[in-house]
């Protein structure tokens, strides 16, 4: 029974592969045979997927060269922008972890605050900008507090969530034990929320990926999204669509790991 | 003065539907002595889970209070350990670290080593070792209890709560806790409350059982001595004459006069 069952399994995963890749080269196909031949050099219309490999093997091959401003290798920009993101990201979850547990614990306190949240919750990271630039008068930090902007909510939400639902068995042996508020916290508390901690801060990290792009094309200087901006003031679209590819590769990577970090958090009742 | 003292504890609930507020019992009063095993018997709704939580401090009594060695308790602490129904473990714990919590807890001035040496003390006694590196949801519901038992035994609180501790575990095994549960009883000799609605397991464990009426504004009706003599087990305990006699007369209270008495006193 077992081995039949890890048969079909078996076949059901070669399936999915061989049509998986078959979208892929369904795809290309058709997007290479809707390019237009270049003349002399010069394409018109979008790049074709050669053309963009082709750049994208140049780019991949020398990922961390730094020649001035204007030019410098993807890697390095990647870099600029995964940093800004490790600053107001991490000071974004610690301040929304910190928060949630506090209003998940009281309630009360949590429902008089709500309003504000629900109100300051749906606003575009992004348009916090002007406020930022004037008060911070760096445009740098400026998209750090964009960053931090982005990955507050989901985490504070889920975390306040989390440990609102915590069963009340655990804290009646908490409190039966007289455990410090210290020890209550890390031994008890956080495990406890821990899975819905992690879902949160998953969904920031995945809005802060989103708005570190639209915030450094505003900001210039650095990072992915000003390389996407200013590869497109050059008219080089064959490296628009590679960037667009490593944004999307790196943000895979990102939730993979998450995900490994919620399995370990992940706890059967 | 006795060592534990249930001093006429009242308990109302909240109305549900502004109806007021409903009495769940009333006036209930007994002591219970150094080292001895009180088992309280009722009927589903008579409250007697919530008097062992307003004993543990968990709830807090409308009326009247509980007097522990001299002493009014009226929060939780580690002299008032309790063995919940549904287990409480922690379940992103393994067994050796939920006994661990606890044992750090009653006693912070001891190094690592010796709570690891104390810790596996009771994870022997109660024959979890091989198993003390699972978590919660990889043992059974009776491997579980044994560790909330191990907790619970090893802070050596004053008072020992058992919540219906063998209510959700399957009837053989819990013919073999319980069993563990008198050898470590006749151990330690903890004073122990325990609340069932388990006649056998009552008649088994108990120095004497607390007989509730039914609720809402259920009363304690009596205590009778269990006159069975120690050691007891579960093959013995069935041929004995006396066992007989306090079985008949706790299932015919809890028939029809647990109902009769709660009628007559509310009117």
């Amino acid at each position: 029974m077992n081995g039949i069952d890890q048969v079909t399994k078996t076949r059901e995963r070669q399936k999915v592969i061989i049509s998986c890749l078959l979208f892929l080269m369904v795809f290309m196909l058709f997007w290479q045979l809707n390019t237009k031949p270049s003349v002399g050099g010069r394409t018109e219309g979008l790049p074709g997927p050669l053309a963009v490999a082709e750049r994208a093997w140049e780019m991949v091959s020398n990922p961390f060269y730094d020649r001035g401003p204007n030019d410098k290798g993807i890697g390095v920009q990647l870099l600029y922008s995964l940093g800004r993101m490790a600053v107001g990201y991490s000071a974004a979850s610690i301040v929304a972890i910190f928060l949630g547990v506090v209003l998940g614990l009281y309630p009360t306190l949590y429902r008089a605050v709500n309003p504000y949240i629900q109100i300051l919750k749906p606003i575009s990271p992004l348009a916090w900008m002007p406020l930022f630039l004037y008060t911070i008068r760096d445009s740098g930090w400026a998209a750090v507090m964009v960053i931090f902007m982005s990955s507050l909510w989901p985490t504070l939400a889920n975390t306040a969530f989390g440990v609102n639902s915590i069963k009340r068995d655990y804290l009646n042996v908490s409190s039966l034990l007289q455990l410090s508020w210290l020890r209550q916290l890390f031994k008890v508390i956080l495990p406890a929320a821990a899975p819905a901690i992690v879902a949160g801060l998953r969904i920031s990290m995945g809005s802060a990926w989103i708005a570190i792009v639209a915030a450094e094309m505003l900001i210039g200087g650095t990072g992915v999204g000003y390389f996407v901006w200013n590869e497109w003031n050059n008219l080089q679209l064959t490296s628009v669509i590679f960037a667009i590819l490593m944004i999307g590769m790196v943000g895979v990577l990102l939730d993979v790991g998450f995900g490994r970090l919620a399995k370990v958090v992940s706890y059967t009742e | 003065m006795s060592f534990l003292n249930v001093d006429f504890v009242t308990k109302y609930f909240a109305g549900s539907n502004g109806s007021g507020d409903l009495c769940v019992f009333r006036d209930v009063h007994f002591n219970i002595e150094k080292g001895e095993f009180v088992t309280m018997v009722g009927h589903s709704g008579c409250g007697k889970s919530t008097l062992l939580n307003i004993i543990a401090g968990l709830e807090t009594p409308s009326k009247g209070g509980i007097i522990l060695n001299g002493k009014e308790v009226t929060d939780p602490g580690l002299d008032r350990m309790v063995v919940f129904q549904n287990f409480s473990l922690m379940p992103w714990m393994t067994a050796y670290e939920n006994i661990r919590i606890a044992v750090r807890a009653a006693y912070p001035k001891w190094d690592r080593q010796r709570i690891d040496e104390y810790v596996h003390q009771y994870i022997d006694m109660v024959g979890l070792t091989g198993s003390e590196h699972k978590r919660p949801a990889a043992l059974s519901g009776g491997m579980r209890q044994r560790v909330g038992l191990a907790r619970a035994f090893a802070v050596q609180p004053k008072v020992l709560l058992l919540d219906e501790p063998f209510a959700q575990i399957d009837a053989l095994t819990r013919g073999v806790i319980q069993e563990e549960l008198v050898r470590m009883w006749m151990a330690t000799k903890n004073t122990v409350f325990m609340v069932t609605h388990d006649v056998d397991e009552a008649i088994l464990l108990s120095d004497k059982i607390a007989l509730m009426t039914d609720g809402p504004e259920a009363r304690l009706a009596e205590i009778i001595e269990v006159t069975v003599p120690r050691p007891r087990s579960r093959e013995t305990l069935i041929d004995h004459s006396e066992y007989t006699r306090i079985r008949k007369y706790i299932i015919h209270f809890l028939v029809e006069r647990s109902r009769k008495i709660q009628e007559q006193g509310q009117k």
